[in-house]
């Protein structure tokens, strides 16, 4: 049975042609958003920006990066935006051709042309040429850059929702704490990559993708679940196999896709200006499609037959299969859902980073589970509840903390809610045991 | 293709240091799991911990070696309490996700670029192993073990290495069959029948975690010895599920159980490597880059974890009756 899984997964990704070989096919499904040189896309660092002067984006500028050993050059496309891929992180010099500028626009005075560029334990690195004469940094106040990171917050959080309602909902119907649920991030996020690159618009491939996340939760309760859980597994050994299925899972995935981030259509977009707050259009969409899903979850579960049962297996499994609901046909479709959840969740996640690799599932799987534990382990509302306030912590203590330390705060606060309240927020006292 | 040369290299990697450093680290997820029934998926933070308190307090403060040591211990100890206050009173999946978050902020926190002049962030530490070697009796250049060529340097590790694995089994062998180990293993079986006995059922577990944790820190200590530099992406969560890769390929409950896990463990890697780039070599496989033959290698690790947790939980030299689970 395990082996017809992974043999289906296998065959699934095997039959979209790995990654590598459609490199070319990439920077056409781009209608030349970025100005992508073919050699941002080799390496997994990259140094980018966008310039901007005062009547708005600047293209066809020259601009280039030398450092450990490494040469490299990409002009600004139209919206302003330029990256170059570097090989290792460290210290570059990066510089602009200031002859292949406008006539009419100079960097402005006291920016360093060449400046020196360093990775901040990212494998992205950006840094603003500012232009036009007397122009200086112009400093956002406090409380703009909180909203705006608030705002961030919110669109991260809402995504993370995504994932830890599909979560918690297995959780609450099956007692598995399934550690394989990153892959099925990752999984809807590498499959839209495989179907864009096929040639399909960006919305069908999403759409596919999101199906794909759904078979992949089905396959995973019919070949390998649902026989555990006729041979009565406990809930510590289902957990372990669930490891050993997200080792799994990654590793055919890197098989497969390489080891590189490689980008969604239409991952750079423009910043839209809201009073004076500003985020970017992707992730605005990204903030209301979530929450229009996650309303669409609610209702189903609250206002339809189908929730109900869902809700009385979670709440008594042997009492609802005793008042005659199919507790096999609700599992299967809360594996079914949350399959979909996530894999949704993975492609908006590759919006935000932006960025498509093989373990981008497993660097937010904590941040997924330290959300379904703030809000309550098996509380549909508490993931929501619990998602979102991560979303916020995250993307706010970047005001103070080191932006490489962002999550650890997230997991700090998971760790003191199991202190003073460890059923979570919405949890009932009895889950904790 | 050489099979002879493989062989010798499978036989190498099963005396390394780093196979050692993993049965080390297995070993105190075995007084964790398969004696107290604690779920510990942060055993590589404690690794970590142990790893950069020896090379922090060689670098930054040239302390001796031995009190390098003892401060990579004392550090592991004192993780293992901050970890235990919070968990232990609570259910297994809670104590999972707390370890397993605890292991990644400390990575987090030793990569972060706000703390390069201590830890080297992403970069990671080097130069610490002199006062180490400065102790090896070994001085010639080359020393035969059965078919391996190796170094007095290398010789040396592996004898440390191996000898404190011995040491730590011996330890763990007597705690076990001593009043204390019974208590822990009635807390594992039932919490509850072991505190209507009038145990602390609380600071047994706790005792638990700490003796496991050190287990675990000298694990790290002998992981980075040979390579002369710790570096934060060694201690990510993988380097945990390998370990109860090899903790479940022996068998949870046994104090041996660890050790031949960790041998198969590196051995098998070893073998499907060798086999694997030959085939590659000599044409027999063409569909497979060696990039991809390594990544070949990770994907059965996690379904062999995956199997041996459905049809044989209990390992190769374990008690079914054993399990921490029932």
């Amino acid at each position: 049975m395990l082996l017809l899984v992974l043999g289906f997964l296998a065959t699934v990704l095997l039959s979209a042609p790995s990654a590598q070989a459609l490199q070319p096919a990439v920077p056409a499904t781009q209608p030349a958003a970025v100005s992508s040189s073919a050699q941002s896309q080799e390496f997994e660092n990259r140094i980018s920006g966008v310039l901007r002067g005062v009547d708005g984006p600047i293209a066809d500028v020259t601009v280039t990066a030398a450092g450990n050993g490494f040469d490299g050059e990409a002009t600004s496309g139209p919206n302003g935006a330029w990256t170059i891929g570097v090989p290792e992180q460290g210290t570059y010099e990066v510089a602009i051709d200031e002859d292949t500028l406008p006539d009419g626009i100079a960097l402005a005075e006291g920016q360093a042309n060449p400046r020196e560029v360093t990775f901040a334990g990212t494998t992205t690195a950006s840094t603003l040429f500012l232009f036009g004469e007397g122009i200086v940094t112009t400093t956002t106040s406090f409380w703009d850059t909180l909203a705006e990171r608030a705002l961030a917050g919110f669109s991260f959080g809402l995504l993370l929702a995504l994932s830890a309602v599909g979560l918690s909902l297995i959780f609450g119907t099956t007692g598995l704490t399934n550690f394989a649920h990153g892959e099925m991030v990752t999984m809807g996020a590498v499959l839209t990559f495989g179907f864009a690159a096929l040639g399909l618009p960006a919305p069908a491939a999403i759409i596919l993708a999101v199906l794909g996340g759904g078979l992949l939760g089905y396959v995973q309760d019919a070949g390998l679940w649902k026989p555990l859980r006729r041979r009565g597994s406990g809930l510590v050994p289902m957990m372990i196999v669930s490891i050993g299925l997200a080792l799994a899972l990654r590793y055919i995935i890197q098989f497969n896709f390489g080891g590189a981030t490689q980008q969604l259509p239409g991952s750079q977009s423009a910043i839209i200006d809201i009073g004076s707050v500003s985020i970017s259009r992707n992730n605005l969409t990204s903030l209301i499609i979530s929450l229009v899903v996650i309303l669409l979850v609610a209702f189903l579960l609250l206002r339809t037959r189908v929730g109900k049962a869902t809700r009385a297996v979670a709440d008594n499994q042997a009492l609802a299969a005793a008042s005659g609901i199919d507790v096999d046909r609700v599992i299967r479709l809360v594996w079914v859902i949350g399959g979909m959840l996530a894999a949704l969740g993975g492609i908006l996640w590759a919006y935000y980073r932006p960025g498509v690799s093989f373990n981008m599932g497993q660097q937010i799987l904590l941040l997924i589970f330290a959300g379904v534990v703030l809000g309550g382990l098996g509380t549909v509302f508490g993931a929501l509840l619990g998602s979102i306030i991560v979303g916020l912590f995250v993307e706010i203590s970047t005001l103070w903390l080191e932006a490489d330390l962002k999550y650890v705060g997230a997991l700090l606060i998971m760790i003191l809610v199991l202190l003073f309240r460890p059923q979570g927020i919405l949890g009932r006292k009895e889950r904790i045991g | 293709m050489d099979f002879g040369n493989i062989l010798t290299n499978a036989f190498g990697e099963m005396i390394s240091p780093t196979t050692a450093a993993y049965a080390l680290a297995a070993l105190g997820l075995a007084v964790h799991f398969g004696y107290s029934g604690l779920l510990n998926f942060g055993q590589a933070g404690f690794m970590a911990v142990g790893a950069y308190g020896y090379a922090i307090s060689t670098l930054t403060f040239n302390a001796p070696l031995p009190v390098a040591v003892l401060v990579a211990l004392l550090s592991s100890v004192i993780f293992a309490i901050v970890l235990g206050i919070p968990t232990l009173r609570l259910r297994a999946d809670y104590l999972a996700i707390v370890t397993i978050a605890a292991a990644e902020i400390v990575r987090y926190i030793v990569t972060t670029n706000g703390l390069t002049d201590v830890t080297g962030s992403a970069n990671g530490l080097a130069a610490f192993e002199g006062g180490f070697y400065e102790l090896n009796p070994f001085l010639n250049d080359s020393y035969n073990v059965g078919p391996l060529a190796m170094s007095g340097r290398d010789l040396w590790i592996r004898i440390v290495g191996w000898s404190v694995v011995v040491l730590a089994c011996l330890i763990v062998w007597l705690l076990m069959r001593s009043p204390w180990g019974r208590v822990l293993k009635g807390i594992r079986e039932d919490e509850n029948a072991v505190r209507s006995l009038g145990k602390n059922v609380y600071a047994y577990k706790m005792q638990a975690l700490v003796i496991g944790g050190i287990l675990g820190s000298l694990a790290g200590i002998i992981f980075t010895l040979p390579r002369g530099a710790v570096q934060p992406a060694n201690y990510a969560t993988e380097l945990t599920f390998f370990l109860y890769t090899c903790l479940l390929l022996g068998g949870m409950a046994t104090v041996l159980g660890p050790v031949i896990g960790a041998m198969v463990f590196w051995v098998v890697l070893s073998l499907t490597q060798g086999l694997l780039y030959g085939a590659i070599e000599v044409g027999a496989i063409t569909f497979l880059s060696n990039v991809q033959a390594g990544q070949l290698r990770y994907i059965l690790v996690g379904v062999a974890l995956m199997l041996l947790m459905v049809f044989r939980p209990q390992g190769v030299l374990g008690n079914k009756k054993e399990l921490a689970f029932a």
